[in-house]
């Protein structure tokens, strides 16, 4: 392709002795290269500033909102019983889903054969893929439409197994195979070997996976607008097996009134979610680096 | 820790093994059997919830799709009232909003996983790759306040009224709405989305090419580009496409940030600046409250499309990821 | 086989226009003084009066350094046209290292540093506006281990000349760079299969035939050979002695009856102790006849007598 006719000669011939610099249409396939470059470079910043923009919104609207009696209280001049509902509720799915997610990563690294394995991954694959909205729907109809924060835990916990198992299974990956053949050797019981060797090595990379899946848990809507967003945050409830209070449906709420105070409420809430997430997420990524300098030292 | 030679240990193992009791070998007999048989029952109760949903979405179609068939794929009134349903403008919405994010975020994407794993400085993609997941981390329900709230005024003001005055003609670009919910926006949420995702599975494609194979079109004398161009890229072509697979299961299964700027109609138009709804929306907005046995149904009718489109996405995704491996294509 | 059996009519052109007088010609027969030239002097002065082919290379006083640690010191010697120039040595004492340095290669590597000069055709190719890809243009590479692209054995070779705008008679410069490379006869049925399903030596040649089929100035090559078994390396000898002239090659290599086999030039590299620490080093370079027979340097007798190494 010539885009400037008389310019690009096709280098058949050329004398080596010439200075090293750009020859034949090498200027015009430098330009083209640093401009796909540069295209690549924008398409970073531009994701970072979208980033940006949308912290900063939810900081700037938010931090108004903020103050001691905003956390603490009730409604309606503050959420306080919408962070603990969260809480619970997470919580509990948590608690549920940390073991299950933890056998079945177990299962994928020590026990299944390859004829196992694969379908089991893809189990988790697609467990990973299902539309909240649909695990939702499935949660209601299992406690039979009575609303409770279990019944939100019971979702959560869904959503929270293939991250854990996922989380899991490369920090079980990890463990070097010399430790697990010492246990053999040694006449050590599998199980034994398993539940003091390997399964505390892998702790550093159980917790940082669960932390993540905490954090995504605390930002999931659906699972707690179906299962208990009939509940009001005018008092703290800590009892789950009734409706709790939770942050997303609250700032799903506020957002499709049009109230502007609502609104100014609804960014407090935001920016407080999204600390709790960045604090979690920070937290993981270095507990995570640090489990992995230890079993690959 | 450090590791005894395993090797020829078999005979240790034995002598070990015979200095145990015979109650302990019982006990470690059991205790293999026992974590053994745990472990499986974890992963065959994660299929049976896998199972027990898939069931109980189907079930619940099952009212509407006796009473619809596949019509209702190609009917649009959505009246819940008047016990008719009509998926099309909710399917087409879907299709659209999902279009959107993908053909504008595949793109981005890629060029970010480039940049993460081939041209940006180690201290650089320390930075910036921590940021692009960040993006992934937001919730659905900021995200979508956030464009209710400060996304939707912007583009009524300045972006879509340009694109209608500039490119109008073209029946996508009709004319804008005055609030800012539309498809539109929805569409945008959904590439902010979609992108963080396709982008960190692209950089661990990409840095997985081998140098040696980089090294070699470097040496015969091509610029940075024409390498990712002639062998970075056609390697990972399936892995690229696996990628986006699991993007659009993303963007097919949002409701929440979708349903609060999407202007909750059930309708489609080709405009993308009106308002309209996707499956998952409407789901996350009447399902509360259903108005009669049939509303209900036609819900999970939805939801059972939904479903069916995201795992087949979603396996076709795993299939072809194991398929080529990981920088798919290389044959060694 | 003889030379006559891969080379080209070098005087017809590709594109059917007239060529340029004044041009550099791809040469087919090896030049004029090139075997028996007598090296044992360096001056540009001497050499000339000895009809030697004046230097590609000149390196001078080169050392090279990864961060604060220093892989190479003090290598100064220069590499003639149509010449094959041998690097022997042990394992990690700077052939590879000094051989990538040869055409920027070693750019990729972050702590890289070079101090001294290189300079090709009298060009410092460290200067500061060197376009890398440019050298590496007129400087081509074969690798130690074979590494075709996952195309079609036409694309592998197709691809370089159609980035570098060469469009026109593609087909006919593959065949001659398959020729060239002694692939031709055996993949000629079987251009469109993938380069992945050729063997080991194969493969190795087709990265031979895609490294000449830009008709580059020099051909560095990275133990060529080591990755392949005994008879595919006897072929890349065979296909090396073939190219001698037309191309100036700069071979390193592990296996020195390879060097003595086919080598005009050999230079002998080792690890010296300066300080605390062993740098590798430039200790004999010669004649590969004076290098094998009757080298001079201690070491070097000791290496290729085969005490050590």
């Amino acid at each position: 392709m010539r885009l400037w006719p008389g310019r690009s000669r096709a280098t058949e011939e050329f004398d080596p002795t010439q200075p090293l610099v750009a020859t034949g249409n090498l200027r015009r396939r430098h330009l083209v290269s640093r401009f796909t470059q540069g295209l690549a470079i924008a398409a970073a910043m531009a994701a970072v500033a979208v980033l940006v923009i949308v912290i900063i919104a939810v900081v700037s609207h938010g931090v108004k909102a903020i103050s001691w009696e905003f956390i603490t209280a009730t409604e309606p001049n503050g959420i306080g019983p919408f962070l603990v509902g969260t809480g619970i509720v997470v919580a509990i799915g948590t608690l549920i889903a940390l073991p299950i997610g933890v056998l079945i990563s177990l299962f994928l690294s020590e026990y299944a054969g390859n004829r196992l394995a694969r379908p089991v991954q893809t189990l988790m694959d697609v467990m990973n893929g299902l539309p909240s909205i649909i695990i939702a729907l499935f949660a209601v109809s299992l406690v039979a439409n009575k609303q409770s924060g279990f019944g939100a835990s019971i979702a959560l916990a869904i959503i929270e197994v293939p991250l854990i198992a996922r989380g899991t299974q490369e920090v079980l990956r990890l463990v070097p195979g010399a430790q697990r053949e010492a246990a053999d050797a040694l006449g050590v019981a599998r199980w034994r070997s398993i539940l003091t060797i390997i399964l505390p090595a892998a702790t550093g990379g159980i917790v940082t996976a669960t932390l993540l899946s905490v954090a995504r848990a605390a930002g999931e809507t659906a699972p707690v607008l179906f299962l208990t967003g009939l509940a009001h945050g005018d008092e703290f409830h800590f009892n789950p097996f009734e409706p709790l209070p939770t942050v997303p449906v609250k700032i799903f709420q506020l957002s499709e009134e049009a109230n502007p105070e609502g609104f100014t409420q609804a960014w407090g809430l935001s920016l407080i979610l999204i600390v709790i997430i960045l604090v979690l997420g920070l937290g993981s990524r270095a507990l995570l680096n640090r489990s992995k300098r230890k079993l690959t030292q | 820790m450090s590791a005894t030679p395993p090797a020829g240990s078999a005979s240790l193992k034995l002598a070990r093994s015979n200095l145990q009791s015979p109650a302990r070998k019982r006990a470690d007999r059991f205790g293999d059997l026992s974590l053994r048989l745990i472990c499986a029952a974890a992963a065959v109760l994660a299929a049976v919830v896998l199972i027990l949903i898939a069931k109980e979405v189907f079930e619940g179609a099952h009212l509407a799709f006796s009473k619809f068939g596949f019509s209702f794929i190609t009917h649009q009134e959505w009246a819940p009232p008047l016990e008719k349903f009509g998926g099309r403008g909710l399917i087409f919405g879907t299709l659209i909003t999902s279009a959107m994010a993908l053909l504008i975020g595949a793109p981005v994407a890629i060029s970010i996983g480039i940049f993460l794993a081939l041209l940006a400085p180690t201290a650089v993609r320390n930075v910036i790759s921590p940021l692009v997941e960040m993006l992934a981390a937001i919730p659905s329900v900021i995200l979508g306040f956030w464009g209710l709230i400060i996304l939707g005024p912007v583009l009524v003001s300045t972006i879509e009224p340009f694109l209608h005055n500039t490119f109008g003609f073209i029946p996508i670009f009709g004319s804008p709405q005055t609030t800012g919910a539309s498809i539109f926006n929805a569409g945008l949420l959904l590439t902010i989305m979609v992108i963080p995702i396709i982008a960190s599975v692209t950089r661990d494609l990409f840095s997985a090419v081998p140098r040696d194979l980089q090294d070699g079109a470097a040496a015969l004398g091509s610029t940075r580009w024409e390498v990712i161009r002639g062998v970075v890229l056609p390697t990972t072509l399936s892995g690229i496409t696996a990628a986006c697979l699991l993007g659009l299961g993303r963007a097919l299964g949002e409701a929440i940030a979708v349903s609060q700027v999407v202007g909750g109609a059930t309708e489609s138009h080709l405009s993308l600046f009106k308002t309209g709804g996707t499956m998952a929306s409407i789901i996350a907005l009447q399902f509360p409250s259903p108005v009669n046995a049939l509303h209900l149904s036609s819900l999970y009718y939805l939801a059972a499309i939904l479903l069916v489109i995201g795992v087949a996405s979603n396996l076709l995704a795993s299939w072809i990821g194991r398929r080529w491996g990981e920088a798919g294509g290389i044959a060694r | 086989m003889s030379i006559d059996d891969y080379t080209f009519d070098a005087a017809q052109s590709t594109n059917g226009k007239p060529k340029a007088p004044g041009r550099v010609r791809i040469r087919t027969e090896p030049l004029p003084g090139v075997i028996g030239a007598p090296a044992a002097t360096e001056s540009a002065a001497e050499a000339h009066f000895h009809l030697a082919p004046e230097p590609v290379f000149e390196a001078k006083d080169v050392g090279i350094f990864y961060g604060a640690k220093q892989a190479l010191i003090d290598v100064t010697m220069n590499i003639r046209r149509g010449q094959v120039t041998a690097l022997i040595g042990p394992s990690g004492c700077g052939k590879t290292t000094f051989l990538r340095s040869l055409n920027r290669m070693n750019d990729s590597v972050p702590s890289f540093r070079l101090e001294g000069q290189v300079l090709y055709h009298g060009h410092d190719m460290y200067g500061s506006n060197v376009d890398t890809v440019e050298v590496r243009r007129r400087i081509g590479m074969v690798f130690q281990k074979p590494n075709p692209f996952p195309k079609s054995i036409y694309d592998n070779i197709a691809w370089a000349p159609r980035n570098l705008g060469m469009r026109q008679g593609m087909s006919e410069r593959v065949e001659k760079a398959l020729r060239g490379a002694a692939l031709w006869n055996e993949v000629k049925d079987r251009l469109k299969d993938s380069a992945l399903g050729l063997s080991g030596g194969q493969q190795q040649r087709l990265c031979i035939a895609r490294a000449i089929a830009i008709e580059p100035d020099v051909l560095l090559l990275d133990e060529p050979a080591s990755a392949l078994d005994p008879i595919a390396t006897g072929a890349i000898e065979d296909l090396i002695h073939s190219l001698k002239g037309r191309f100036t090659i700069v071979i390193v290599t592990h296996n020195m009856q390879q060097a003595a086999r086919v080598a005009d030039r050999t230079a002998f590299f080792s690890l010296e102790t300066r300080g605390e620490k062993p740098i590798g080093s430039l200790i004999e370079f010669d004649d590969t006849e004076k290098i094998f027979g009757s080298p001079r340097d201690p070491r070097t007798r000791d290496y290729v007598q085969g005490r050590f190494g």
